[in-house]
């Protein structure tokens, strides 16, 4: 215990005196998780309401499958990403492989199921208490969704937290679309697995000290505004 | 014009339970109907089957009207406990305008003419579900009287209010009814029925009773189970 | 077509500036390459000469050649002269060329259970090893330097695949989490001399064996088929080739150090 206490602090001490490059990899982390909720979000949440309200053939086998894909591994994304995106995989030609937009890519696959997935429960749950007003005002499918997303939105923050944390702490998507280069696609989590692997263990712990500690702010600063705006609109 | 309303042989079943029997009846503008019976007599299933929120098993719901948008449209439906958006009382009248596809530069007129009439423009601007139960009721009423409907249903509206919000309630309901709104009311407060009904279907188990006007059937019941309604003695179903 | 295009250029716009605009190429070597420090030590001086920027992929050996074989790299730097000659003969790459050798060494237990440290002889050393039954990790991912330990059983004459008991752990790692991994069991593994030096967690780990030239670990380096792959570098990739093998290069590689010591022995022809 001592001694992982100590790591921890002499880890703390290398990241404090650390150069640019730290800062560097801690932004591209940051920049490529976040722009991967943000897509995940767009594209979950109308996802997740939609499956909550709709009617199909099958809509219970999608919600199973949905809820299957939150568990999603990591490098198995990461290595269906690599062959589409490889230049003889289908999407080549774009020259995503091994860069930052390929890396959102692969994470957004990863965490949309679990933001549409949680959105989903979430409506489905809001629907039951909404549905007769909203279709006695005429309002149902796509609409009904949006508008219930809207409603619920402070409750929604949960799911699209579940998808940060998810996109913050995965090494198998990124490193394997990403190619871990040095300067360019090296975020805090492979750097982690890298200064593991070099037997640098006390950099590893500061590193992921200071992940675990942003991923901590990004979270509560998510709560206070949550708290905030909930206040005031009820 | 939407009405007369024709259940034509309707009936409803649900979990392997017949709730209403084959029914048939009509409901044409201008008296106010009530609709009485114990709990659990199906008074709000029928509701439902006019308004449209439950398909009938059987027989058909037919309007006058055969455009499914101005057959919605002209309707409205206040619900035992209201269900407001998470936004202000103004916001959640215009919803319900954009819902009924109101243009856009009448929609703000209409909704505060709305709050002003049921007597929340003070409240306007509040968040709707911080407002108390009879303000959010009241609330609900403004939503509907927003869209100027032919047909109010009302599904036990005052249930979960105190008397004086229920009079409250009550008051809008009777500017509704002088403003030309055919009101249709499921209840089980008698007195509620006399103050506001013109006429009154009676239901026993899903089956239509007895129908008449409101005086006649509290003083001259002619069936059974209605005298015993009235007199208080009937056990829950 | 032109949708995809602006797409693409949405998307990049979007999220980063990256990459459209900068000249680089990608090349694809090994972990224990750029574990050792080569790259961050080497490639600026390419970069000033010719404003080239290397992005390097560090992976095993055998994903690095399968990278060259998608078209996802310009360049490939290993040290695999069977794999790579095989990759030639695919017409997968350009031509060969050597560019540097370093070494291998028999890192194990300072209690030394084999009875080998300080021989000079790896492939008694290897036979003493499984004689002894002493814990052995080994890599067991397709690298360069497991190739290289398959190649020292054979020598031995051991078949290593039949004859492995429980003393051999086949851990499929790199070549830090493999040390690591030796570190905890306190077992014999053949590392390259770069990553050993550059090793902090060793426990009670030392060098056993060094310096038998069948333990030398040569590196080519080779451009990708522009004609297999268009979408290739293949000027700018070039450009690296050349300087790599050119004196100026040779210089830069034998001037890198770890701790006063020289790990890379420049040998292009």
């Amino acid at each position: 215990m001592q001694g992982i206490a100590n790591s921890v602090l002499e880890g703390l001490r290398l990241v404090a005196t650390l150069d640019l490059r730290l800062w560097e990899i801690v932004a591209l982390s940051l920049e490529v998780s976040l722009s991967a909720v943000a897509a995940a979000t767009l594209l979950g949440l109308p996802l997740g309401a939609a499956i909550a309200v709709g009617r199909m053939p099958g809509r219970r086998a999608v919600i199973v499958a949905l809820n299957a894909l939150m568990g999603l591994p990591p490098v198995v994304v990461g290595l269906a990403v690599y062959l589409l995106l490889s230049r003889a995989g289908p999407l080549g030609e774009f020259g995503l492989l091994f860069t930052p937009p390929g890396m959102v890519i692969a994470q957004t696959v990863l965490i949309l199921p679990i933001v549409a997935a949680l959105c989903r429960q979430s409506v489905e749950d809001a629907w039951r208490e909404y549905e007769e007003q909203l279709r006695s005002l005429g309002v149902q499918g796509l609409r009904a969704a949006l508008t219930l997303v809207w409603d619920i939105r402070f409750s929604l923050v949960t799911a699209v937290l579940a998808g940060l944390g998810r996109a913050c702490a995965e090494v198998g998507a990124v490193i394997i679309v990403g190619g871990n280069i040095d300067g360019v696609t090296r975020v805090m989590t492979t750097t982690i697995a890298l200064e593991t692997s070099k037997g640098d263990l006390p950099l590893a712990l500061g590193l992921g000290t200071v992940l675990i500690a942003i991923v901590f702010a990004l979270n509560a600063t998510a709560e206070v505004i949550r708290g905030a705006a909930q206040r005031r609109y009820g | 014009m939407i009405l007369p309303l024709r259940l034509e042989a309707v009936a409803f079943a649900a979990g392997g339970r017949e709730i209403i029997p084959p029914l048939s009846l009509e409901v044409g503008a201008g008296a106010s109907t009530i609709i009485l019976g114990a709990n659990g007599a199906g008074k709000s299933v029928l509701m439902r089957l006019m308004h449209g929120l439950l398909a009938p098993t059987a027989g058909r719901v037919a309007w006058q009207d055969a455009d499914p948008k101005r057959v919605r449209r002209q309707q409205a439906m206040v619900f035992q406990r209201p269900v407001m958006l998470r936004r202000s009382a103004f916001a959640n009248v215009v919803y319900a305008l954009e819902a009924a596809g109101v243009r856009a530069g009448e929609r703000r007129a209409r909704a505060l003419d709305a709050l002003r009439e049921v007597g929340l423009l003070g409240l306007a601007e509040r968040p709707a579900r911080v407002l108390s139960g009879g303000e959010q009721q009241r609330l609900a009423l403004a939503r509907a009287w927003a869209l100027h409907p032919e047909v109010l249903f009302l599904d036990e509206p005052t249930a979960s209010l105190d008397p004086s919000a229920t009079r409250e309630i009550e008051a809008v309901i009777r500017a509704f009814d002088a403003s030309g709104t055919k009101i249709v009311m499921a209840t089980h407060n008698l007195g509620q029925a006399r103050r506001l009904g013109d006429e009154v279907l009676y239901l026993h188990q899903g089956r239509l009773v007895e129908r008449a006007p409101v005086e006649r059937f509290f003083k001259e019941p002619s069936s059974a189970e209605a005298a015993a309604f009235i007199k208080g003695e009937l056990p829950w179903v | 077509m032109g949708l995809k295009r602006f797409a693409f250029a949405l998307l990049m716009l979007l999220t980063f500036d990256l990459g459209a605009q900068e000249r680089f190429i990608t090349v694809s070597s090994t972990t224990s390459t750029e574990q050792s420090g080569l790259f961050k030590y080497l490639l600026p001086l390419f970069t000033a000469k010719t404003g080239i920027q290397v992005r390097v992929v560090a992976v095993g050996t055998g994903q690095a050649l399968d990278i060259g074989r998608r078209g996802d790299a310009d360049v490939v730097f290993v040290h695999a002269k069977p794999l790579e000659e095989k990759f030639l003969a695919e017409g997968q790459g350009v031509k060969r060329f050597d560019v540097m050798y370093n070494d291998f060494v028999l890192i194990g237990p300072k209690s030394d259970p084999a009875k080998v440290g300080g021989t000079k002889d790896i492939v008694a050393a290897f036979q003493n090893v499984k004689a002894a039954q002493a814990p052995f990790v080994s890599r067991g991912d397709k690298s360069g330097t497991h190739f290289a330990e398959l190649e020292l059983w054979k020598a031995a004459g051991i078949d290593i695949a039949k004859d492995k008991g429980s003393w051999y752990r086949d851990t499929g790692q790199g070549m830090g989490p493999a040390l690591n991994s030796a570190a905890a069991m306190n077992a014999y593994i053949l590392s390259d001399r770069g990553t050993w030096l550059s090793f902090k967690n060793r426990a009670d780990l030392v060098i056993s064996v060094e310096g038998d030239r069948r333990l030398f670990n040569q590196y080519g380096v080779m451009l990708v088929n522009p004609e297999k792959h268009p979408n290739v570098k293949k000027e700018m990739g070039q450009a690296f080739v050349d300087w790599v093998i050119s004196p100026e290069g040779q210089k830069a590689i034998a001037g890198y150090k770890i701790n006063g010591e020289q790990l890379f022995f420049p040998n292009a022809r």
